[in-house]
């Protein structure tokens, strides 16, 4: 396994969030575990997916990474520092160096700023450029990379369709000149046809600025063909990670199974065709998490130890990881 | 790189982009809105009208007229001298409601810009911080809001009345109970505001725009002041502006209880609480401020109101 | 007013060339829909076609702004009517229009005929009433059963859709289930009175994959156990191929392409039709090319009146006809039309 590279370093990461009970005086009483251990690694100029239903973390694995919420437990390092110890310049440098796309394309946007205050945002914070005049040639420079004429520098984000703003937003994720951009569900709200825009967009972008992605999505069509390689995330914790086309090909993890099974596939024959494998149930909640395996539960290859001891996390095929107690 | 194209020869993104709807800018979308809401303009139709008396009345009538007291043509009805008759020293009652409008809008005004200060800057704290300054700040402001204002007004009025010196201000002088009565306003009326701000704050700081700022690396006073504030602007200025007419009645009512702004500077509400003896024998005492201050409060609930419809970017009505 | 029973009930899907045979069981014709707003008119619907035989299933398929909501809300008289205006059309239903009803006939059909289930289910239901009176309203109101009768008839209708342990669940409200399960109870309120035709509106746009796959399965269960027919609203085209058999491709307020299931994916005709699947990603093929094919340019405005070919500015092949005037819709082949000037000539 090539471990040389390497940008991105996530060890154990937990991220727990306290519930608390009384009106004065508030006691915790339990805690959501919405990320409970998550270890993976990103090398530079990759894309990693990281995908799952809603409720398994993935945004909120994204956003800790990030430094958006202080981890409960567990290492990240980007580029060497250590999330979690930063402070003070060596914070602002990681502000600069990892950035973040929203999903959503009408609240990520202040709709009383103009795009140009938007996009210049990073550059005014980190004092990259001295003058206005310097930055505004800057954002128009940002704008025509992202495929936005840059006369409309003054405009307002609500007079920009769905995917415009989307452009808006790569545009200032792009503005302090980052390493490691986390992209958490960019396409979702966006139109098919809007989608495979910024998709080509996002690529390109990778190759000339040799960016580095972590992609968090649940459209697992999509997924394939963005990422390089894909983590499938369930209730806080990774239960298979490999190369994109050996998890699509010879998915191990039932969960993965189950999942690959129901995306529908755009042709009749094909489709109608298959072996599916309805999952029976709901997606248990993080407050209160099934023992051993989560997916105990649901899962048709179930045995009796699943339910007690939670599956160790191993390598299977080169590169390719699972945690199951069934896979062999 | 531009767009991608799938070999296409239609018009290019630069053409594209001017389809666009033509931009109509946050302001003209004020604007247009604004002018919609009859009542809102009949009430700033009124209270410019309102200003002016006030203002340009002073250059009719001279301060010292409006003080000067003749006790020998005290408590006349209205006649062609003195059209809004003379009061119980003798004063004329036009003059002095025109001195006693720029004090009660004066007093209406600043204490509103107080509260709307203290107010922002608790509801900012509190709704941004949360935690235990939101914890201290709520039960501060819970606390005062649970004391009868009126109480309030009373024991301050009574603890500072008398101790403030008076001002000497472009080239008049402001008793110094001007200054306690717009003080202890501010002082009292602040809560309403900081609610209000606290919850736009709340649910504003939850927005992906502000995870961004803070994702760039934006410090936390320029997300407060830069980020936040801006979005909550409406009901800042709503809340601001209903201050005012709040605090012209409480004026209005302390002054009447003898507490407020002291003779022989006019007040509104002084001017009521000297028709106190006189409400039926003497109608033209009370009659006159009493409109004004009815009209005044009028003007600026509806100005309110209109601003609040103008201002709302959830009312789809443009 | 009591609708005929389903006739193809344990028949299997109707017979595919056949359909000028079967009496069609709803027939839309030439509905324009618009609604007038500050910022001016939005043609949302331009003269909109199409029917649906008993027991078929139809899918309309398009992006955001297409119109094919409003198509459905405004075929059920379900638009607000300032700022709506239902310009024209006719949707002829077992013989009676339902845009020239009477309001009392209209709330007999809706509901007891015809039953609609919506993206969002939590704001479809009543938060307020528990779910089991929410179901047996439906009952007692179209059916007049007796309270009994409903509760009875109620408790067979969750464990249709499969909701485990439904006597005790009649009496819980929207917020104590999950998202699938409330799709699942709007379906059994759907389902109440044994309708002719399901319209499901985006129905499981808001779900997760493996709960989106669940309400299919169900939907394709019950579609076969009850014989009704379906007209399934969604952009996603992947699920449309697993369910539908008939497909309606709509831009801007048009239907660009009609046809088989089968003749719209292997066989697309209309350059939309075409880049729409084109830019798809696959989860089951490697990925060949480097890039999607995307569409360039946007979604049309539909605050502009409409004149020519609505997909003219993002096409491939337009010329100066496309431009100039609306193409109609057209056959290229036995059950597929598109309506497209450049169509079948390449």
């Amino acid at each position: 396994m090539n471990t040389d590279n390497i940008l991105v370093k996530v060890d154990n990461l937990k991220k727990y969030f306290p519930v608390t009970r009384g009106i004065v005086f508030q006691r915790q009483i339990g805690a959501v575990r919405a990320v409970d251990g998550i270890s993976f690694f990103i090398r530079a100029g990759e894309t990693l997916g990281l995908v799952g239903e809603s409720g398994c973390g993935k945004t909120t694995a994204g956003r800790t990474i990030l430094g958006m919420y202080p981890s409960t437990a567990g290492a990240i390092h980007i580029a060497g520092h250590d999330i979690n110890a930063a402070k003070g310049k060596e914070w602002l440098m990681i502000r600069r160096k990892a950035q973040m796309i929203f999903q959503d394309p009408f609240a990520s946007l202040n709709p009383r700023w103009t795009i140009n205050s938007i996009i210049s945002e990073p550059l005014r914070v980190h004092k990259l450029l001295p003058t206005e005049a310097s930055r505004v040639k800057r954002v128009k420079e940002l704008m025509e990379l992202v495929g936005l004429s840059p006369r409309l520098l003054n405009r307002f984000p609500h007079e920009f369709s769905g995917g415009q703003r989307q452009r808006i937003g790569v545009a200032r994720a792009l503005a302090s000149d980052p390493a490691f951009i986390v992209c958490d569900e960019p396409i979702s709200a966006l139109d098919v046809s809007i989608q495979a825009q910024v998709v080509n967009l996002l690529e390109d972008l990778q190759d000339q600025l040799n960016l580095t992605y972590l992609f968090i999505a649940h459209d697992l069509s999509m997924v394939r063909h963005i990422c390089d390689r894909v983590a499938v995330m369930y209730l806080g914790v990774i239960v298979e990670l490999a190369d994109h086309n050996e998890l699509y090909e010879r998915p191990l993890h039932p969960y993965t199974q189950a999942l690959l099974s129901a995306v529908p596939i755009p042709d009749p024959e094909k489709d109608r065709a298959r072996q599916r494998t309805i999952l029976a149930g709901d997606v248990p909640s993080p407050l209160n998490p099934p023992s051993g395996c989560r997916f105990h539960p649901r899962c048709m290859f179930a045995q009796e130890h699943c339910s007690q001891v939670e599956p160790e996390w191993r390598q299977i095929f080169p590169d390719h990881w699972v945690a199951c107690h069934e896979v062999k | 790189m531009a767009i991608d194209t799938v070999t296409a020869p239609g018009p290019t993104q630069a053409s594209l982009d001017d389809l666009l709807a033509p931009p109509l800018t946050l302001r003209q979308l004020f604007w247009r809105r604004f002018r919609r809401h009859k009542m809102a303009l009949f009430g700033s139709v009124l209270l410019v009208v309102l200003v002016l008396y006030a203002t340009l009345g002073a250059f009719v009538f001279s301060e010292s007229y409006a003080n000067f007291t003749e006790t020998g043509i005290r408590l006349q009805a209205p006649s062609a001298a003195h059209p809004f008759g003379t009061d119980t020293v003798g004063r004329d009652i036009l003059a002095r409601t025109i001195y006693g409008g720029q004090i009660s809008l004066l007093i209406g005004i600043t204490a509103a810009l107080i509260e709307t200060f203290i107010g922002v800057l608790v509801g900012a704290l509190a709704g941004y911080y949360g935690g235990k300054l939101d914890n201290l700040l709520m039960r501060l402001t819970e606390t005062m809001l649970s004391v009868p204002q009126l109480f309030l007004l009373i024991v301050m009025a009574k603890f500072f009345g008398g101790k403030v010196p008076d001002l000497a201000l472009f080239g008049r002088t402001f008793s110094g109970s001007v200054i306690v009565i717009i003080g202890i306003i501010g002082l009292t009326s602040w809560m309403y505001v900081a609610r209000i701000v606290r919850a736009e704050f709340l649910s504003l700081k939850e927005n992906e725009f502000i995870l961004a700022a803070r994702a760039i690396g934006t410090p936390r006073w320029q997300i407060i002041l830069y980020h936040i504030l801006p979005n909550s602007i409406a009901p800042i200025v709503v809340g601001a502006t209903l201050g005012v007419a709040n605090a012209i009645t409480t004026e209005a009512y302390i002054s009447f209880l003898g507490l407020g702004v002291q003779p022989p500077t006019a007040t509104w509400g002084n001017m009521l609480e000297g028709a106190y003896n006189y409400i039926e024998t003497a109608p033209w005492l009370w009659i006159f401020p009493g409109i004004l201050i009815v009209l005044t409060v009028l003007g600026i609930n509806f100005l309110g109101d209109g601003l609040r419809d103008a201002l709302d970017p959830r009312s789809r009505a443009a | 007013m009591v609708c005929g029973m389903p006739s193809i009930l344990a028949a299997g899907l109707p017979d595919r060339d056949e359909e000028s045979m079967m009496t069609n069981l709803l027939e839309l014709k030439d509905l324009r829909t618009r609604f007038h707003t500050p910022e001016g008119t939005i043609y949302a619907v331009n003269g909109v076609s199409f029917h649906i035989a008993d027991g078929e299933t139809l899918a309309i398929v398009g992006e955001s702004g297409c119109g094919k909501s409003v198509t459905m809300m405004s075929m059920l008289r379900l638009i607000p009517i300032p700022p709506g205006e239902i310009l024209s059309g006719s949707a002829i239903f077992q013989g009676k229009d339902l845009l020239q009803l009477s309001d009392r006939e209209l709330e007999h059909i809706r509901g007891q005929c015809i039953s609609m289930v919506f993206q969002e289910p939590m704001t479809s239901l009543n938060p307020v009433l528990t779910v089991g009176r929410q179901l047996t309203e439906s009952l007692q109101v179209h059916l007049e059963m007796d309270k009994l009768q409903a509760r009875g008839r109620a408790i067979e209708l969750l464990d249709l859709v499969g909701i485990a342990d439904p006597n005790n669940r009649l009496g819980d409200y929207p917020h104590q289930f999950s998202g699938g399960m409330r799709q699942r109870v709007m379906i059994a309120i759907a389902l109440a009175c044994n309708p002719n035709l399901l319209i499901a509106d985006e129905p499981t746009t808001a779900l997760d994959v493996t709960i989106q796959a669940q309400i299919v399965e169900l939907v394709i269960r019950l579609r076969q156990q009850q014989g009704m027919a379906v007209i399934w609203v969604t952009h996603d085209l992947g699920v449309v191929a697993g369910l539908a058999d008939r497909v309606v491709v709509m831009y801007s307020g048009y239907i660009v392409e009609e046809g088989d299931v089968f003749d719209i994916y292997n066989r697309p005709e209309h350059p939309y039709t075409q880049a729409l699947l084109a830019a798809l990603p696959r989860s089951d093929r490697r990925r060949e090319n480097t890039r999607l094919k995307s569409i360039p340019g946007a979604p049309p405005n539909l605050l502009v009146e409409p004149s020519g070919c609505p997909f003219a500015p993002r096409c491939p092949l337009a010329a100066q006809d496309c431009r100039d005037a609306n193409p109609v819709l057209s056959p290229v082949a036995p059950g597929h039309r598109i309506a497209c000037w450049r169509g079948g000539d390449r």
